[in-house]
């Protein structure tokens, strides 16, 4: 599998390492949010048979984290960002 | 008081730093350069970027290298360099830098994290083949990146058709050292 990283290009899937569901960069305020939220946060995940939006780390590369758009079923990558700046674009990261 | 006398070694644990000849390659070990990373703290990218200027320190675009008259760099990640010069002059390198960018960058000293081993000699690709997951043949001169050898996660470096230097952790010197001259025996 090849990712194609927004700043290097494609690189070997191998230098990467797998986090799970981008959703994760949505964490709720713990101290506002409620438990039911937070609970949800950390523990439920979709298992989508399909497109999935997911956390990479470029471990052996840049180290930068990456929201990788992949389909599970025919692991086709469609898109690939920077998760910092999805994170910034969804008023993260201050 | 006795005297202390301390004694340097270097990474492999020797007096003197190691050259020796791997069948065409040359393996130097490098013990002569100060080495600091450098991240420009939110907002201040360009305050870095002109005071980099004027003392002569290139920041390099993605995955380059470069090499000024006192000062190398090459590019980590996204507004992050690492800067090399040489350790006599700079043994402090972070103070160095810091006296020069204030507070407009983090700055982290790293010469005690890395050793560095350049190679040399004619068709290093062939080399490179056998030990990282890193085309040599088709990059750029100046290609700078992280990679992969023997499971050691390491930093290549492109600074000629024939000459490549790496950086791989200190702690595991002398197991990257033994990789490159197993691999050097093998493509030989």
């Amino acid at each position: 599998m090849i990712i194609n990283h927004p700043i290097l290009g494609p690189r070997d899937a191998q230098e990467f390492v797998y986090l799970g569901d981008a959703a994760l960069i949505d964490r709720p305020d713990g101290l506002t949010a409620g438990n039911e939220a937070f609970h949800d946060y950390v523990y439920l995940r979709d298992n989508p048979a399909g497109v999935h939006r997911e956390l990479w780390y470029h471990e052996q590369g840049d180290r930068s984290w990456l929201v990788v758009t992949r389909n599970t079923v025919t692991h086709e990558i469609t898109g690939v960002e920077l998760a910092r700046d999805v994170a910034r674009s969804r008023g993260r990261s201050k | 008081m006795p005297d202390l006398v301390l004694k340097p070694l270097t990474a492999l644990g020797h007096d003197a730093p190691l050259t020796e000849s791997l069948g065409p390659w040359t393996l130097t070990e490098r013990a002569d350069v100060a080495l600091a990373s450098l991240a420009p703290r939110r907002g201040r990218a360009e305050d870095v970027a002109r005071i980099a200027a004027a003392a002569g320190i290139a920041l390099p675009s993605p995955a380059m290298s470069a090499m000024g008259a006192v000062f190398g760099s090459f590019w980590m990640t996204p507004e992050m360099w690492m800067i090399e010069a040489p350790f006599d002059s700079h043994s402090d390198i972070r103070a160095h830098l810091l006296g020069l960018f204030g507070d407009a960058a983090s700055i982290t000293e790293q010469t005690d994290a890395w050793v560095r081993f350049d190679l040399s000699g004619e068709n290093l690709p062939h080399l490179f083949e056998k030990l990282a997951n890193f085309d040599l043949a088709t990059a750029p001169e100046g290609a700078a990146t992280r990679t992969v050898i023997e499971h050691m996660g390491c930093y290549l470096v492109k600074r000629s058709a024939t000459q490549v230097t790496i950086y791989g952790g200190r702690s595991s010197a002398q197991s990257l050292h033994h990789a490159l001259k197993l691999a050097a025996q093998a493509q030989a």
